[in-house]
């Protein structure tokens, strides 16, 4: 075997190696033999994170010592739903200055769900030269003063993505720090922002960036200024408008209509916010190129939506609210043939009845329709197990299906029962199912379904299900490729964790909230594996000054390499291995 | 003459009243099957004993007081924050306007306008109306509505039909009462329960 290593030079396997980028393939070559192992590590450009805390930027760092492109997650997706509290951690600062030293050439930084300061801004503007792109996802922690800083330095960006971050505006004149001879922008995307930018500052930099292909606009953009954007920037292939609403004037109709019809590239299109449904037309033109269309901020009704779905013969993906209704999904079914995802979101949450007519026959209607559907999220208020069992026969190419009926215990409506065989039904015919989200009335059942046939899920999203252990028991022992398992308000206790604690060394992370795992359990469960973080969150204060059956309120488990962290907030303890290192 | 109304707000909605839940699952039984623990924080008692009565927090802890589905609950449903702060418009809320109907009485030379935003409920309002006109109101029943009055409240209703004043709930009459009338009693007979 020392022989084979020999028979090729380094730059021949580097060189083979250049056409190698996934994660999981460079994985396996790493482990073929030492010299490979090198041989890789040296020429391996992007590393993703799935989460920060599972290994130290040093050792990341010491592996692989030529990055060009990092991306890395931070807090557990609960988060999104405040169920993760303030402070709880995801700060990126000592990744940021670990490789501000190491990473001289770094030029791509994706970060989702952390926190990150001004400081770290300036520092990433200041240390690496060649920075072409920075991708904020649902982060927060810094301010429109961070961003002056990356536009005032980084001469070669090309990608400027805040998210959906939360950042804190104190001004709008961050745009103009892009010095008048910087011209590389290729996508922006300041959608997040809640104040105004400074237009004339946003009209300059649009104009004189010749490739910019996606520009998503902040709701302050006024629609009577879309126009001059868009002839600014004809080749757009992807628009985020602003507010859609201006008082019905002919000449602004038409000055956006003219716009609209001039981009002949485009294929996405977003915002959509306080639409006037007089100047959905002026988008007609381009209908029929659209591949992606985002109207889940749009308010405007059925009638409207059918008038414009029904345009958009080339649609991939759909974001909408439910004010589409049934009447707008069957329209989009019969319309939309080469629909992939589909996303329709509530436009009254919180209210107790009804408000429009959106129903399981929507989502049965597209699974007919659209032989391409692959990815679901669907809110709605009413669901059945023959529902289901239809729209998992039709379409056993599903990959994502996420389904949030509204009121937890939902049963199916026609027949009162859980809908355990409907979710069964999913996870049997959809043999490639990567992600999933139950919510309705739901026993022990479904967990022992999706144990036994969902083998491919990777992330599982439960609320308000289940009766006993046994459930979380079938997920644990039967998903062979569950990474992420997040779960609230179910009553699963020690037995199913403590028994498949080696799982959880399988798995990137488990969340359990206000479910009914005692403080004892987590204890041991930190003491029995020492490549795990056991991280109870709980603000009532220290668990430990309560009987060790007490059930704590948040759980968070993750495999790590590099132990317990040091950056945790006061309600947060980590049940370690050695009780000296457990702070209370 | 007491002009007492002798009915409440919300008539007959529990009878009406569409529930999802499990044939023979009575609602506070529902209440139980879910987790007790609601999302007020319990004051940070360090010295909290834990067992089948302290621990407020166990899931199973039988009927302790069980949070009404109605609270919001956190984080549900799993909404972003952005997408919940982004869906609203920016205008202000159109119940802050006021539901102004216009109010007539046969034999008053003219009409008035009041704010059915202000009252609480069919008490209230019909009491207003006794002090506006200077007249009374029976009692109201079911069966026979306002029977043995001299006047009878009325309202022209979303469809254009002369209804009864309490009949339906209130909510419902506050979002499809396009004007009041008072009329003679005399002339009421007809407009009663028996629709």
């Amino acid at each position: 075997m020392p022989r084979m290593g020999y028979s090729f030079p380094e730059e021949v396997l580097e060189h083979v190696f250049s056409f190698i980028q996934s994660d999981e393939d460079r994985n396996a070559i790493s482990e073929v033999c030492r010299s490979w192992h090198d041989i890789e590590r040296w020429s391996r450009r992007r590393v993703f994170v799935g989460n920060c805390y599972a290994i130290s930027p040093t050792m990341v760092i010491r592996r692989f010592p030529e990055v060009r492109s990092v991306k890395l997650k931070g807090k557990p997706h609960f988060a999104d739903f405040n169920l993760v509290p303030e402070g709880w951690g995801g700060y990126v600062a000592p990744w940021i200055s670990a490789m501000a030293s190491a990473y001289p050439w770094l030029e791509e930084i994706r970060l989702k769900r952390m926190v990150i300061t001004d400081e770290s801004l300036e520092l990433i503007s200041k240390s690496f030269k060649n920075f072409k792109v920075l991708v904020l996802s649902s982060c927060e922690g810094f301010s429109t003063d961070g961003l002056a800083a990356i536009a005032a330095n980084c001469r070669n960006l090309r990608e400027l993505d805040l998210g959906e971050s939360e950042v804190e505006d104190l001004s709008g004149h961050w745009l103009s720090r892009f010095p008048d001879n910087y011209t590389s922008m290729v996508s922006l995307n300041i959608a997040c922002l809640g104040w105004e930018v400074s237009f004339s500052a946003l009209e300059r930099l649009v104009g004189r960036c010749p490739n910019l292909r996606t520009l998503r606009l902040n709701r302050a953009v006024p629609l009577d200024k879309l126009a001059n954007l868009l002839c600014r920037a004809p080749q757009l292939v992807e628009l985020g408008t602003g507010a859609y609403s201006s008082e019905l004037r002919p000449d602004v109709f038409s000055n956006l209509s003219g716009a609209f019809s001039g981009c002949k590239e485009l294929k996405s299109l977003s915002g959509f916010w306080d639409v006037v449904p007089g100047y959905l037309p002026a988008v007609y033109p381009i209908c029929s190129k659209l591949k992606s269309l985002n109207l889940s901020y749009a308010t405007i009704q059925s009638p409207e939506l059918i008038k414009l779905v029904s345009q958009c013969q080339n649609l991939q993906r759909l974001w909408v609210l439910d004010y589409i209704e049934d009447a707008g999904l069957d329209a989009l079914a019969a319309s939309c043939k080469d629909l992939r995802e589909l996303r329709v979101f509530p436009s009254d949450p919180f209210g107790q009845e009804p408000n429009v007519p959106l129903t399981e026959q929507g989502l049965v209607s597209v699974s007919e329709g659209c032989p391409k559907l692959q990815s679901v999220l669907y809110f709605c208020r009413q669901m059945s197990n023959a529902a289901l069992m239809t729209i998992a026969r039709n379409r056993p190419n599903m990959t994502r299906f996420r389904l949030c009926i509204i009121e937890p215990h939902t049963p199916d409506y026609l027949t009162l029962q859980p809908l355990d065989v409907g979710f069964g039904a999913i996870v049997e015919h959809c043999k490639d199912l990567r992600r999933l989200s139950l919510s309705g009335l739901l026993t022990d059942r479904v967990f022992e379904y999706i144990g036994t046939h969902a083998k491919k899920l990777e992330m599982l999203s439960v609320a308000f299900a289940g009766e006993s252990d046994l459930g979380l028991h079938h997920i644990l022992s039967g998903c062979d490729n569950l990474r992420k398992l997040e779960i609230r308000d179910c009553p699963f206790g020690d037995k199913a964790l403590l028994a498949n604690a080696a799982k959880l060394e399988t798995m990137r992370s488990l969340w359990m909230s206000s479910c009914s795992v005692s403080f004892g359990a987590c204890k041991l469960l930190g003491q029995k594996m020492p490549g795990l973080n056991v991280e109870v969150i709980d603000e009532r204060g220290p668990p430990d000054l309560r009987p060790e059956s007490c059930p704590i309120d948040k759980l968070y488990v993750y495999r790590t390499v590099s132990g317990p962290r040091f950056d945790m907030p006061g309600f947060v303890w980590t049940m370690a291995e050695n009780p000296a290192l457990r702070l209370s | 003459m007491e002009s007492k109304v002798a009915y409440e707000n919300d008539l007959n909605l529990k009878a009406t009243e569409l529930r999802l839940g499990l044939p023979g699952t009575d609602y506070s039984e529902e209440q139980a099957l879910f987790s007790a623990r609601n999302n007020k924080r319990p004051l940070p008692d360090t010295n909290e004993k834990c067992g089948s009565k302290g621990c407020t927090d166990a899931p199973h802890a039988g009927n302790e007081t069980a949070p009404s589905t109605k609270t919001q609950i956190v984080g549900w449903p799993p909404i972003r924050s952005y997408r919940k702060n982004n869906l609203q418009p920016k205008k202000t809320e159109p119940e802050a306007a006021g539901i102004y109907v216009k109010v007539s009485m046969d034999g008053a030379p003219y009409l008035r306008k009041i704010d059915l935003r202000i009252y609480k409920g069919y008490p209230e309002l019909l009491q207003a109306l006794e002090n506006m006109f200077k007249f009374t109101i029976g009692e109201y029943s079911e069966r026979e509505g306002y029977k043995g009055s001299e006047y009878v409240p009325t309202y022209e209703d979303k469809d254009g039909d002369w209804m009864l004043v309490g009949d339906v709930p209130w909510d419902m009459f506050m979002s499809s009462c396009k004007r009041l009338r008072i009329m003679k009693g005399s002339e009421a007979r007809g407009l009663g329960c028996g629709i």
